[in-house]
């Protein structure tokens, strides 16, 4: 028998998933170790450290096109892209994540054992410092989401899936106050997630039958060269494509969207709608142009429908919504259906504009929550709709930064949400998905009618007695707001340098 | 002058205009409105000089083109360049925004929102009004012809009168709509011509486009273009926003935005697209004869002035659209001039019913009443305003409705006739509202109403002068705007590959007059 030999390992393209994970042990040490009073602190600076040498270590790597560890991680142009987008978008949650002055104590609660209702549970709320493991928590997640976007063969995939969801689904449950909406949401969560998480695994073990192999390059040889039937071969793509659409929230796999953005604390929707959404249409992406891009004439029209679908879902549930959380998921799994439309394109310009797509939302969705964060009563934030009556009068900074995050959002020139919906509809039809494109104008148009009506509420309607207070943004939330305005304007008016990184991104290897 | 970037600097003056005065405080709000007055007289004196600076005897099709570099990756430029047909509008821009601005002087002043923001978004939407027009990459003109909602939207939305809101949502969707659409046909454009956004371009690609794919971009940017004028049926929103906008920016709603619309169709569709528009053209003018007979009834029925003014408008723009779509020189022509004089003569009579709203504090019609005996002045401007309007010859709109029927006339006799029917309404509803309000017995509820035996002041003799002088010169004597409409006009009409037709139709109809 052969001595079991080590494969070849790259560490320097590992390097950023190394960095992340190592931070995320350490933050679990620091638990233990430091004192109460100094760990939100700690915590944070371990955390935002982590993520920066990280970015550091994607941006040393940009030159790298490998494949290393056996097959299983594949570090190329989109993965660095997009892990660099990770980081990025997380280093800017982290902040959300770290504010405390919007809330004594930040948003999360104390102790997440306390039973809902208590005492006790009323003195957490009142303002005991919210609990620290948050952040491990999340440098976990992230971590998870840099080796899902790099994974190279369908295991590794699955692990990095476990690996970034278990932190999610804890991090749902963990809001200060209503606790059990947030507790409920986390339960959804972890239930259908796990489902979709065994539909991925039952998925990968059809397509091992029928390639015999799990790495992507493998499944594209045998997709290129078929010898079996190709009934494993469907069977496999259409799980494992259940298990990515429901992370992506693609209808009909988007009911848990809602709920848990509702539900989930703050910054841990903001840090979903953005992070998750890049991890999971990067891993999307690559499973679909590396290992079956042979049978793209079968996927395209089903997955073009589960696109179409979704758009509508997206906007027309999100005309009925009456709370801005909820608004906001619905506007989410819209998004995810024009990010499709640029995915199923299935030309290089496809897939830069998808990444552009997913930069450009990332930071406008982050703004967009961070805002949410700041309306609030004494009972929390005041999602409800009516609660938003004539808040421009009250404070027109803040109403003035929502509009515009919101007519990016409709897609409205000069912003980042034109230039993106320009750049996936345009590969879209280049790629000859001319009938996507026509859906996704008309979702289009029915989508702005709800952004629509959040501006008037906020500029036309007169404020009334119940409209709250907005609280004055701490230096953390003030910087996301201030970089999500930034960026959703400078890719609306000046997209130019992010397109050519994209395309000078956009090829993968097998 | 001619190398100088009158364009480009021409857009981006009334932005920083809007800038400056949206940082005005709220208190000195006079302060705000002499800075906007100023700055759009700015903008007026550098487009006179741009007319100047123009060539008129063989000069090229497009002027005073400039280009800088946007998104290399997609071929968007900012390429600015003006045709003939887009020089007359950024003129009529450039005069009315200062008239507009003064007319609105005290609009603001009780309401309980800031009057800089008012004069800020007022030069904010000039800035999208030049870019729209100046624009020559299709690009470019997209994102203006967007975000020209946004400004307008507030405007309504925050200033208007009575149901507001319902009027600037309504506006906002309908707009974004067939800005949707003509989205789709961008893209659509943009990858069968080669990915690259520059009009000229474009121009030559679309040849080989096959029939049916350039029939529905066609539609596309058609029904954007149809929704903005509007046409008939995509007409409701008009009303609505020219009911409840302040009268002021109803004047450019009506005067300005809309002319985006038939000059869309006039520079990308008949340019882009020679064979559509032809197919496409009956079925425009049938429209077109619709609206203007429809709307005038309507507008024969209106009690609220604001209302009424919007739907003579949505019949003046019936006759613009019969005017394209006859394919002759003469009648383009005359469309393009009665854009222009449309936007003097119904941004007059919006202007002058403003005045009138603004001293009776209602819009109705039943309201007034022998107005005429409290204010002789004023009566007499809006007596003008509606013989302008109802194009009375002497006045400018007289010229051009004649070359449009004319011009109309020499191929489709059958839209000619029924259009005239319009002139026909057109003097019942103006006629039938200048009595009710200003002539017969005063109605006594009239008279308890201190400001109405306010005549005329000084501040709206400045703000309707200039627009009655340009009226009453540019009908006398239009040589020196068709000179410049004329050459455009032909050009597109070669694009679209229609000559004249011999004047055989006309000579006899000379010869049986």
């Amino acid at each position: 028998m052969d001595p079991l030999k080590l494969p070849p390992i790259d560490y320097g393209a590992l390097l950023p998933m190394l960095i992340l994970f190592g931070a995320a042990c350490l933050g679990v040490l620091v638990e233990v170790a430091v004192p109460r009073r100094a760990r939100n602190v700690v915590q944070l600076s371990l955390a935002l450290i982590a993520v920066v040498a990280s970015l550091v270590a994607v941006i040393m790597e940009r030159g790298t096109r490998t494949v290393t560890i056996g097959g299983s991680v594949a570090v190329d142009g989109p993965t660095l892209f997009l892990q660099g987008s990770i980081l990025v978008l997380g280093g800017v949650s982290l902040l959300l994540i770290g504010d405390r002055t919007i809330e004594q104590g930040g948003a999360f609660v104390s102790q997440a054992a306390i039973t809902v209702g208590s005492q006790k549970d009323a003195q957490q709320a009142s303002g005991q410092p919210g609990a620290t493991e948050v952040y491990p928590l999340s440098v976990f997640a992230l971590g998870g989401m840099l080796l899902f976007v790099a994974a190279n063969d369908l295991l590794t995939m699955f692990v990095a899936l476990e690996v970034f969801s278990l932190p999610l689904y804890l991090l749902c449950a963990l809001a200060r106050r209503r606790r059990l909406l947030s507790q409920e949401a986390a339960l959804k969560y972890f239930l259908l997630g796990s489902y979709a998480s065994a539909f991925f695994l039952f998925g990968v073990a059809f397509v091992y039958g029928y390639a015999g192999g799990i790495q992507l390059s493998v499944v594209h040889e045998a997709v290129s060269n078929p010898q079996r039937s190709p009934v494993l071969l469907y069977a496999g793509l259409g799980l494992i494509s259940i298990g990515l659409l429901f992370k992506a929230a693609l209808a009909p796999f988007h009911v848990w969207t809602p709920d848990v953005y509702q539900g989930a604390p703050t910054p841990i929707t903001a840090f979903m709608a953005a992070c998750t959404k890049v991890a999971a249409f990067g891993a999307l992406l690559r499973v679909l142009y590396v290992a079956f891009e042979g049978v793209r004439w079968d996927f395209q029209p089903i997955l073009g429908g589960i696109a179409v679908l979704t758009m509508f879902v997206g906007a027309i549930l999100a005309v009925t919504q009456t709370d801005l959380k909820r608004l906001l998921a619905y506007s989410s799994i819209a998004n995810a259906g024009y990010l499709m439309v640029g995915v199923l394109a299935l030309n290089p310009d496809g897939l830069s504009s998808t990444m552009f797509y997913l930069v450009a939302y990332g930071f406008s969705v982050l703004a967009a929550f961070a805002i949410i964060s700041l309306v609030r009563d004494s009972d929390g934030e005041a999602t409800h709709l009516s609660r938003w009556a004539g808040i421009g009068r009250k404070s027109p900074l803040l109403a003035g930064i929502f509009t515009f995050i919101l007519l990016a959002f409709a897609g409205i020139p000069l912003t980042s949400g034109f230039t993106s919906k320009f750049a996936v509809f345009g590969a879209a039809v280049d790629g000859g998905q001319t009938w996507l494109v026509i859906f996704g104008v008309i979702t289009s148009m029915l989508l702005a009618f709800p952004y629509l009506r959040v501006v008037v509420l906020m500029w036309l309607s007169e404020p009334g007695e119940t409209t709250p207070a907005v609280s004055i943004p701490g230096f953390l939330t003030s910087a996301v707001l201030a970089l999500g305005l930034i960026v959703t304007v400078a890719l609306g008016v000046a997209p130019a340098p992010l397109i050519e990184l994209t395309q000078q991104a956009a090829e993968f290897v097998r | 002058m001619k190398d100088f970037p009158f364009l480009s600097i021409l857009t981006l003056l009334p932005l920083v205009g809007a800038g400056v005065v949206a940082f005005i405080p709220r208190k000195k709000a006079e302060l705000a409105k002499l800075v906007a007055l100023i700055w759009s007289l700015v903008v007026l004196v550098l487009s006179v000089f741009m007319w100047i600076a123009w060539t008129v005897d063989g000069g090229e099709r497009f002027q005073f083109r400039e280009s800088y570099t946007w998104i290399p990756a997609w071929g968007a430029n900012f390429t600015f360049a003006a045709d003939g047909i887009a020089l007359v509008m950024l003129m009529l821009i450039a005069i009315l925004f200062p008239v507009v601005i003064l007319a609105s002087w005290n609009d603001v002043d009780q309401s309980t929102r800031s009057a800089p923001a008012y004069f800020a978004l007022l030069l904010s939407f000039e800035f999208t009004m030049i870019g729209v027009f100046a624009a020559a990459d299709v690009f470019l003109f997209y994102v203006f012809f967007e975000i020209m909602l946004i400004p307008m939207y507030f405007i309504i939305g925050s200033f208007g009168t009575g149901q507001k809101q319902y009027a600037a949502v309504k506006f906002f969707l309908y707009s974004l709509v067939g800005g949707l659409f003509m989205l789709a046909s961008v893209i659509g454009l943009w990858v069968l011509g080669g990915k690259t956004f520059d009009f000229t371009k474009l121009a030559e690609a679309t040849a080989a486009i096959d029939q049916n794919t350039a029939r529905w971009l066609f539609l596309g940017f058609f029904v954007a273009f149809a929704i903005k004028a509007p046409f008939f049926p995509f007409h409701t929103w008009l009303p609505d926003s020219g009911g409840a906008a302040p009268a002021g920016a109803a004047a450019l709603l009506v005067g300005v935005m809309d002319k985006v619309g038939t000059f869309g169709i006039l520079r990308y569709c008949l340019s882009l697209f020679p064979e559509a528009s032809k197919w496409f053209a009956p079925a425009a003018m049938v429209l077109a004869v619709i609206g203007i007979i429809y709307a005038a009834l309507l507008a024969v029925g209106q009690n609220d002035l604001k209302r009424l003014v919007s739907y003579t408008s949505i019949a003046h723009f019936g006759f613009i659209g019969i005017g394209i779509f006859a394919f002759t020189t003469q009648a383009g022509t005359g469309a393009v001039l009665y854009m222009v004089n449309h936007g003097l003569a119904t941004g007059l009579l919006f202007i002058v019913v403003g005045m009138f709203v603004a001293r009776r504090g209602s819009a109705l019609v039943s309201d007034f009443g022998g107005a005429g005996k409290l204010m002789p002045v004023l009566a007499g401007v809006l007596f003008f305003a509606g013989l302008a309007s109802l194009a009375l010859p002497g006045t400018a709109p007289f010229v051009s409705e004649f070359l449009v029927l004319i011009g109309t006339f020499s191929t489709n006799p059958a839209y000619a006739v029924v259009a005239t029917l319009g002139i026909v309404l057109a003097a019942a509803y103006v006629l039938w509202m200048i009595q009710r309000t200003t002539q017969g017995t005063l109605n006594p509820a009239l008279a308890e109403v201190p400001a109405m035996s306010k005549d005329i002041t000084l501040r709206e003799k400045a703000v309707v002068a200039p627009l009655i002088v340009l009226l009453l010169v540019l009908g006398f004597y239009p040589k020196p705007v068709t000179d410049v409409i004329n050459p455009a006009v032909q050009a597109t009409m070669q694009d679209v590959g229609k000559e004249d037709p011999a004047p055989t139709v006309v000579a006899d109809g000379k010869a049986g007059g």
